[in-house]
């Protein structure tokens, strides 16, 4: 029983000292990420965005008539003429099919976040784990890894999307999970493992075999969390990459999505009203600029993330 | 070097084979064949759409396609086209390709000049109001969504201001009663800026080698010299008003482009910079007391020079893929709307061809990038 009371106590100094270091890296960090001010910018817009997607189904349920607002079966009753121009109930005007733009654009973000996170996710999961793989084993294992890696370069990545989608019946997820395949197996998993090959050769490494560590146990407690700030750095990059892709494949109508920024333009060139921009500037301007709005703003937090996790880019 | 090159040889070979096949069982994945485009036209019997799948051997098991297109890639011949029949994929290939190069090789040379030259300045000006509006800008128009930035640019110059034409490759009324194809004027045009650009080359290399004092000023001299007598020779030829149709259907997307990409190399450049100014060579340079700008080109812009080559041989490599969404948005006739329009009407033997094609050119773009990193940096050896 005394045992294990002292075990428990040290467990908890061990515990302490670790918090302390990591809340003493945090705060370094942080200070290092404020100086480099562009992530300050990419922060603010992504939640700002955050706040558009939480706000919807709050006005849904209060103020805003599901039969007048419903992003996708709405009709604004309200207005003589479709596409109507912006007014008091309807901030951002209504689309050629009477839907109200506003609550539109607030209901996709939610599914543009869902979909960039999960395919960060995805791709950061299996990349870190190709890098860590492939330069611990090297050898053929390592061959094959970056053979393969090579082969996902190679796909022209959005005809392959474009064939693929024109095939299936992809959606939101489906998406996530090819970007997450094809950018993880291909050049995240390259750049994780150039990482990763330096890391490997450290004596600790070393010294954990010689303790009897097991591959497993080196790989998941040595390797990958001295992988995780640079996965974490591509993590942002990949967003922006997914978010791009489902704009595009849904601006040329080839996903299966309810709803999205890209669709809400491809509504808009189906009517005929794409050209006509300065006339009808709500069909065109507010999904096309939260594109690139939210694409911007995840690229330049991983831009001064990378000023934060790269040591010889800090300032002298 | 020889054994390097050998084995990596072997591995393009290897994944090549791997890339066609899975790209072969792709395309033929979806569902029905190339007569399903016919199966519309009520004129048509079935026995001449069964007569046309026998034609095109769509009817045979697919493991005797895939061995067909397999021989034809080892060959060289790729058979001829499905949905442009009777050209073959060598020759459709052939004319499209150059159109997406011209487009591409431009643009990306545009853009890594402006960028690379933009990068240094923001390097240096670490911290200052020009090094946070040229990094916001710059991703903003990198990170923009494609399609509706080449319709404003479109809109704003094509449509109101109407300075330049909307899209496509030619006018056809300006060609309508023109003595040669397009075709040939494109080839002679290509061949135009090939001499156009050895000669200011050579001329350049000339004279930065020899340190004479009045290099700048000879180098511009030859440049307006040599693009004068360029608009000369094609104003004489008679066929120079059809040139110039070909040229105003490419400043658009051109621009387009560029203003996309220069960001790319603007912030690698940029990174590359700081990371060599750390270097003791760069301190030693300035205890020398040269000028500021001398440190920054000679002593820190030529070090920080490597990455930016090596993902300029990348870009080009990729630019099939990427012209997909502009050659649409253009309506310009290149590899990346004929890769996407073969695979969607199943036309197999030029999908095929076309996917051979951007595989062999990304894998040795590949090579080459790590073969010219080698000899740029002689610290980098293969074995």
């Amino acid at each position: 029983m005394r045992l294990d009371v002292a075990r428990v106590a040290s467990t908890l100094a061990l515990w302490h000292m670790r918090l302390a270091l990591a809340g003493r890296s945090l705060r370094q960090n942080w200070s290092l990420f404020l100086g480099t001010r562009i992530g300050i910018l990419g922060l603010a817009i992504i939640l700002f965005y955050l706040l558009l997607a939480a706000a919807h189904p709050i006005l849904m349920h209060t103020i805003w008539d599901e039969r007048t607002y419903d992003p996708i079966v709405g009709y604004a009753f309200d207005e003589p003429v479709q596409p109507a121009p912006p007014s008091l109930s309807h901030p951002l005007g209504t689309d050629p099919l009477g839907r109200d733009v506003l609550s539109q654009l607030m209901f996709s973000t939610r599914s543009e976040f869902l979909l960039g996170l999960l395919a960060a996710l995805m791709t950061v999961c299996i990349g870190t784990m190709v890098g860590a793989i492939a330069a611990y084993f090297g050898g053929w294992v390592d061959t094959l890894l970056m053979r393969l890696a090579d082969i996902m370069i190679m796909m022209p990545a959005i005809s392959i999307l474009i064939v693929l989608s024109a095939l299936f019946e992809v959606g939101h997820l489906e998406l996530a999970v090819l970007i997450g395949l094809l950018s993880g197996f291909g050049g995240t998993g390259v750049v994780l493992k150039s990482q990763a090959l330096s890391v490997v050769v450290k004596p600790y490494i070393d010294a954990a075999r010689a303790a009897g560590g097991g591959t497993l146990h080196i790989l998941l407690v040595h390797v990958v969390p001295n992988l995780l700030p640079l996965s974490f750095l591509y993590m942002m990059f990949t967003v922006t990459s997914a978010i791009f892709s489902e704009a595009v494949l849904s601006f040329l109508g080839l996903l299966d999505v309810r709803m999205s920024w890209g669709l809400m333009i491809h509504t808009t060139e189906s009517a005929g009203y794409l050209l006509q921009v300065t006339e009808y500037w709500w069909l065109i301007f507010p999904a096309s600029l939260s594109i690139t709005l939210l694409c911007s703003s995840f690229y330049l937090l991983g831009r001064s993330l990378d000023e934060v996790v790269n040591p010889r880019l800090r300032r002298l | 070097m020889a054994a390097y090159l050998l084995r990596r040889t072997v591995q393009i070979l290897l994944t090549l084979f791997v890339f066609l096949t899975i790209v072969f069982f792709l395309v033929s994945a979806q569902p029905g064949d190339i007569t399903r485009l016919y199966s519309m036209d009520p004129s048509l019997p079935p026995e001449t759409r069964a007569n046309l799948q026998e034609l095109f051997g769509v009817n045979e098991p697919l493991w005797k396609q895939y061995l067909v297109h397999l021989k034809n890639t080892v060959t060289g011949n790729f058979g001829v086209s499905f949905s442009l029949y009777p050209r073959t994929v060598g020759d459709v290939i052939l004319e499209r390709l150059p159109r997406t190069l011209v487009l591409f090789a431009t643009a990306t040379v545009i853009s890594f000049y402006l960028g690379f030259a933009l990068g240094k300045i923001i390097a240096w000006r670490r911290g200052g109001w020009v090094e946070y509006t040229s990094t916001i800008g710059g991703v903003s128009l990198y990170t923009v969504f494609t399609p509706w930035f080449g319709l404003m640019m479109i809109w704003l110059f094509a449509f109101k201001a109407g300075w330049l034409p909307i899209g496509k490759f030619l006018d056809p009324v300006v060609w309508r009663d023109a003595p040669t194809d397009s075709n040939t004027i494109f080839n002679l045009m290509l061949a135009t800026a090939a001499v156009l650009t050895v000669v200011v080359f050579a001329v350049v290399l000339a004279t930065s080698r020899k340190r004479l004092a009045k290099a700048p000023l000879i180098q511009a001299g030859t440049v307006t010299a040599a693009a004068a007598a360029v608009v000369g020779v094609w104003l004489a030829s008679g066929v120079g008003y059809l040139a110039f149709d070909l040229v105003r259907h490419m400043i658009l997307p051109i621009a387009t482009l560029t203003l996309i990409s220069f960001a790319g190399t603007m912030l690698l450049t940029r990174n590359s910079m700081l990371e060599v100014i750390r270097e003791d060579h760069v301190m030693v340079a300035r205890a020398k007391g040269l000028p500021e700008k001398v440190v920054r080109d000679k002593h820190v812009a030529r070090n920080a020079l490597l990455p930016v080559v090596t993902s300029f041989v990348f870009s080009l490599a990729f630019a099939i893929d990427g012209g997909v969404i502009i050659e649409s948005i253009f309506s310009w006739p290149g590899m990346g709307q004929t890769l996407v329009s073969a695979t969607v009407s199943e036309d197999l033997p030029l999908a095929v061809g076309a996917f051979v094609f951007v595989g062999v050119f990304v894998l040795v773009a590949h090579l080459a990038a790590d073969v010219l990193y080698a000899y740029l940096d002689p610290r980098v050896r293969y074995r």
